[in-house]
């Protein structure tokens, strides 16, 4: 007959139930999104700083009747250079694939005047980048290096910003979770000050009192982030694959052990739900007598 | 048990109470009457820290109220049984469950056998599971003793505990205070009603404190 749970002595309805489930779920959901996108921005970054890094191109123009010499030139040049792995020119099919997005698949690779790429991988120890211009410059002179620092540095500070915004997000999904559950912590014990008043005059202690709601609210924090993520990993693991359509967007998602990643949510929401909740109990415990 | 010494209590710039001198020693039974809004319920709040006196001193179980913190505080009201007119129980719970909640929320086992011997006592056995809300005012009166009783406190403050019941009814819960008084226990019980008060003082040597104008006077024959 006795009750054997202080969350028991809180009626167990009321429309901050439903409220701090609800917020719980939808702020689990985007922050699902939010680190799919934290996760693909830092592969991003990773990729573009650490492999584009090991390869350079060198673009030759030249007229017609020169383009075959002046290529052999540039990759016996490159044969010689210390700190290049390996260099070959690129086919005419795979030119043609490059330029295919802008120019459609029925190029005439062969009456456009298309400058000859040149893919240059370097070693770990990497090649002088300064000479290796000096020197193509000299035997090539159609040849020109592009290292892809021009558009690599700013893409790989953007897709790091961006990883540092979806972490941000997370964050600021989980203060507007805390901000929420205060909220609907503060009207629930306001709802129940007649229960609050009974507990007080029978002797309950603020940390009883405070146990009850916070059980509860931890609870609901817990099932609803945990009903959130689940819903948000089904809809990550539903977006296109990076291979069925290609593009950065579609590279949105986990990977791997990333994937357990989102799995952490739910019980940082409990977490959240704990410490606001006890927070809002005990303050306003303070306030009621 | 309770000690007020020349103890006053403000409200909004008016002094309810003055200069308040009295013991309420262990195993007494003091009866506090006086018209409505004279100040018993004022003076039974003090008497369970739910207000601290504007001026004197208050001790209850040997402790200065004004040196009791909230935990301090909730312990002390563990020792006091308190039994109210207008009874608030928790609505969705049932009776048993709302009889024994002082020990629940002290976080202490009720026995079962315990707890149907006191509603047996007060008449109640038959209601373990009903509603607070589906009872009679006599009933609530008699649940809301239950529950002030059943943590066994060594005192227990009534305020007019027969105010809403008929007089078979008052005179019945007020023999259940006589029967707890005569197991030591000490009672303070505020009511307006004289005619009880005589009748009760018949079973028990209950001493009646009367306030008039913001004092607390011990009645004599005039009663």
């Amino acid at each position: 007959m006795a009750l054997r749970h202080a969350e028991r002595v809180v009626p167990p309805s009321g429309p901050s139930a439903w409220l701090t489930t609800l917020t719980s779920a939808a702020m689990a959901f985007l922050a699902v999104f939010a680190l799919a996108l934290a996760l693909a921005s830092g592969r991003l970054a990773d990729r573009w700083t650490e492999g584009l890094a090991n390869s350079a191109t060198i673009r030759i123009s030249a007229p017609a009747d020169q383009m075959d010499r002046q290529t052999q030139a540039v990759l016996d040049l490159l044969a010689t250079t210390p700190g290049v792995a390996s260099a070959r020119a690129m086919t005419d099919e795979e030119q043609r694939k490059l330029l295919e997005p802008w120019f459609g698949p029925d190029l005439p690779l062969d009456t456009l005047p298309i400058p000859r790429l040149i893919e240059v991988t370097q070693d770990a120890a990497g090649y002088d980048g300064e000479g290796l211009r000096l020197r193509l410059a000299a035997e090539a002179p159609g040849a020109i290096l592009d290292d892809h620092t021009r558009w690599r540095v700013p893409l790989a500070v953007a897709a790091g910003r961006l990883r540092i915004l979806g972490l941000v997000s997370v964050v600021l999904i989980l203060g507007t979770m805390a901000g929420m559950i205060t909220l609907a912590a503060n009207a629930a014990l306001a709802t129940n000050a007649q229960v609050i008043r009974v507990l007080r005059l029978v002797g309950a202690r603020d940390a009883f009192i405070a146990r009850a709601f916070v059980r509860r609210f931890t609870l609901r924090a817990l099932s609803g982030a945990a009903m959130g993520t689940a819903l948000g990993m089904l809809a990550v693991a539903a977006l296109p694959s990076a291979d069925a359509a290609g593009g950065f967007l579609t590279g949105l998602g986990f990977q791997g052990a990333g994937w357990l990643l989102p799995l952490v949510l739910p019980p940082l929401a409990a977490v959240v739900a704990f410490v606001t909740t006890r927070n809002a109990a005990f303050g306003k415990l303070r306030e009621m007598m | 048990m309770i000690a007020f010494d020349n103890v006053a209590y403000s409200y909004g710039g008016a002094e309810l109470l003055s200069e308040v001198s009295l013991q309420l020693a262990p195993g007494s039974f003091h009866f506090l009457t006086g018209p409505s809004g004279s100040g018993k319920s004022t003076f039974l709040k003090l008497c369970y820290a739910e207000l601290r006196p504007t001026a004197g001193q208050i001790s209850i179980f040997d402790r200065d109220v004004r040196s009791l913190g909230r935990d301090d505080i909730a312990r002390t009201r563990r020792r006091i049984g308190i039994v109210h007119q207008d009874c608030q129980f928790l609505d969705h719970l049932p009776l048993a469950a709302n009889v024994a909640l002082p020990l629940t929320v002290a976080e202490r086992d009720t026995p079962v056998q315990d707890l149907s011997d006191l509603l047996a006592w007060v008449g109640l056995a038959h209601l373990a599971d009903a509603l607070p809300p589906s009872l009679s005012g006599g009933e609530r009166q008699r649940a809301a003793l239950a529950r002030a009783v059943i943590i066994a406190p060594d005192v227990i403050l009534a305020d007019e505990p027969t105010g809403n019941v008929d007089w078979e009814m008052s005179l019945r819960l007020l023999s259940l205070l006589v029967e707890l008084n005569r197991m030591g226990k000490t009672i303070l019980v505020a009511t307006h009603d004289l005619t009880l008060i005589r009748t009760v003082k018949q079973q028990v040597a209950a001493r009646v404190l009367r306030i008039r104008n913001r004092r607390i006077q011990l009645a004599g024959a005039d009663l």
